[in-house]
């Protein structure tokens, strides 16, 4: 079997991490000042390892104990509204409890930082690695970043910050419980001096003080109207409208952000995917996640076995790269799509997003969608090999795009 | 703490890497950094199966690896119960995220496990079962194609007084076998991985139970 990729070989600082305590590091060189957190597994030590970090006076935070997820949140958006830079975590049915509080963050602008750690969602109970708690919380108004590996973890959470509170949007960076979250591997943990030069201090939009009154989130109409003082504010769908202008504008942040980050510590985010040998590529694997490294091995077999194959590996998916993918997938005539999610009765998130990308341009390549790696379910390298191999078999027969995606699984 | 040369062979499991076979050979003892290591772990929950993965793949990292990656099997553990984990090592950075499937060594703390066929499951044509056991690796009576290395880690253990619990820990002692069997990593690393790992009072036992039991290992090779 091929076990390893040349392309990306780090330097060696000499520890190894899992992904919760690679979490937990960049948490605590964000300089946070308000942490509120419940356990759920598999994130349960990021917050105990912070825990101990602000009991032992090595992090200068509050550390709010709550009894719920949908409390933890509002504690984060009320601490971020009165000047704090905040931080929660969570999976799951931890997620699923929040989701009112993450419209209210994402509504009200405020620039909070959410570390899922991907979960798969009961029924039936299960507490490993899929994307569908992330994935249903689509549409909430955060930008959600994905990573690949436990450095992506530490890098990601660091530029976050520095991304929500330039865009005032929240940003949920995403990592796969498990596979990434409690398996340990080279981490080069950033310096504080360098962190601090990278990201300065919060700066709010708005802050509640009781020395300054101010009214925030009031009922808001429909339609436009003018307050106490004569001024004429927006209604509830300007609002929004800004929202939408705000994430749809974030690519130019995120990707500044990115390429600053990369100027300083050597490791550049300059990108809203992850691209593997696609210049040549007519076959290219769509992945989300460490399953897009997973993906560059099976790349690595299907090249050898003479096929031109590439990999996409999505890093940012709201806002969702548009342009940027129709580009990378130009020379494309297969695609084919992994989705550790799925949207009941259609298809694979990421898959939909590809194919709403590429509707009306000049690509029109067939896209392929594989359910895989439900619940915790292993997915190797070999198995997407066969499945980007039964995809090539099936197209060249004259078979194209499928009503619905494949799975792989024992049905 | 340094090793004595040892004067069996190193077996080869995959293809030679030239600059890591010099870097082997500008070791002060003889190490055989191969293209890569995928090994799995078995012991019962509290044995310390997952610490030992993780100990190892970080004395490879800092021996010069480049990909090193430590896992525990996925899921809940119980006390007593059989747990697994593993360890990959290799010169590049480790792509892969699934389970190990063809191990190229298995390490076993608790020897009653071996009567499970998933034990060694998968464990590759001349690759090495190293097990925490008083018997003579002849003795074991497993067939299959591959090395097998023994070492009595409990004794060593009980001896030497390293019980936590009530229970005879044998997760790091056992890494002294597999230095034997393996020559993967050197002494130096590992050392600098317990130093890591435990507080100053557990590490010269620790440092005693892997030097002991590397000494008491017996080694049956296949022909």
């Amino acid at each position: 079997m091929i076990f390893v990729s040349k392309k990306i070989a780090k330097k060696a600082s000499g520890w190894i991490l899992d992904g919760n305590h690679a979490a937990a590091q960049g948490i605590k060189l964000s300089r946070v000042q308000v942490i509120a957190a419940y356990p759920i597994t598999p994130q349960s030590p990021v917050t105990e390892t912070l825990s101990e970090f602000v009991e032992r006076g090595e992090l200068d935070a509050e550390y709010i104990a709550v009894e719920s997820e949908h409390s933890a949140l509002a504690v984060c958006t009320s601490a971020s509204i009165v000047g704090a830079r905040t931080f929660t975590a969570t999976s799951a049915h931890g997620l699923a409890y929040m989701h009112e509080m993450l419209h209210w963050a994402a509504g009200s602008r405020l620039p909070v930082v959410l570390v899922c750690v991907n979960r798969a969602m009961g029924a039936p109970w299960n507490v490993l690695n899929d994307q569908q708690d992330s994935i249903s919380q689509r549409d909430t108004g955060w930008i959600q970043i994905y990573t690949r590996n436990n450095q992506e973890i530490i890098d990601s959470i660091i530029q976050a910050y520095k991304i929500a509170e330039s865009v005032y949007v929240p940003v949920m960076v995403c990592y796969d419980g498990y596979v990434l979250s409690h398996t340990e591997m080279p981490v080069d943990v950033p310096a504080q001096k360098d962190v601090d030069r990278f990201l300065p201090p919060y700066r709010p939009h708005t802050i509640l003080d009781p020395a300054n009154p101010k009214n925030y989130n009031l009922v808001t109409l429909a339609n436009p109207r003018v307050n106490a003082e004569g001024v004429l504010c927006h209604g509830y769908m300007e609002l929004r409208y800004l929202l939408q202008e705000a994430l749809q504008n974030s690519r130019e942040t995120i990707i500044r952000v990115g390429q600053e980050f990369g100027e300083l510590f050597g490791r550049s985010y300059a990108n809203m995917f992850w691209e593997n040998r696609l210049d040549d590529a007519d076959v290219v694997i769509v992945a989300m996640g460490s399953l897009a490294m997973e993906a560059i091995v099976a790349a690595d077999m299907l090249r050898e076995a003479g096929h031109k194959v590439g990999v996409l590996g999505l890093r940012v998916f709201r806002p969702f790269p548009k342009a940027d993918v129709i580009k990378a997938l130009k020379k494309s005539r297969l695609v084919v799509v992994f989705d550790k999610n799925i949207s009941y009765g259609l298809e694979g998130a990421t898959c939909s997003e590809i194919k709403s990308a590429l509707y009306g341009s000049s690509v029109s390549a067939v896209v392929r969608n594989f359910i895989v790696g439900l619940g915790g379910r292993d997915v190797k390298a070999r198995e997407l090999v066969d499945a980007v191999n039964k995809s090539l078999l099936s197209v060249k027969e004259g078979d194209l795009n499928k009503e619905y995606p494949e799975w792989i699984c024992d049905i | 703490m340094q090793l004595m040369v040892d004067t069996i062979e190193p077996v080869a499991f995959g293809t030679r890497n030239d600059s890591f076979l010099r870097l082997a050979e500008s070791q002060k003892y003889h190490l055989c950094m191969q293209d890569y290591y995928e090994i799995r772990w078995h012991g019962r929950g509290g044995q310390g199966a997952i610490t030992a993965a993780k100990i190892l793949a970080q004395a490879a990292y800092l021996e010069g690896y480049q990909g090193v990656t430590a896992a525990p099997s996925f899921g809940a553990e119980r006390r007593g119960a059989p747990v697994s984990a593993s360890t990959r090592i290799s010169p590049q950075t480790v792509m892969v995220v699934s389970q190990v499937e063809d191990p190229n060594v298995v390490v076993v703390l608790d020897h009653t496990l071996l009567k499970y066929e998933e034990i060694t499951s998968g464990l590759v044509r001349g690759g090495w079962l190293i097990v925490n056991s008083w018997r003579h690796p002849k003795e074991l009576d497993l067939g299959g194609d591959f090395n097998i290395a023994t070492a009595d880690a409990t004794r060593v253990c009980s001896s030497l007084g390293l019980i936590v619990a009530g229970l005879t820990v044998v997760n790091t002692a056992i890494l002294g076998a597999f230095i034997r069997a393996t020559k993967a990593v050197g002494m130096a690393s590992i050392e600098k991985a317990i130093r890591a790992r435990f507080p100053n009072r557990e590490v010269d036992i620790n440092l005693a139970a892997i030097a002991q039991t590397y000494e008491i290992t017996k080694l049956e090779k296949i022909r």
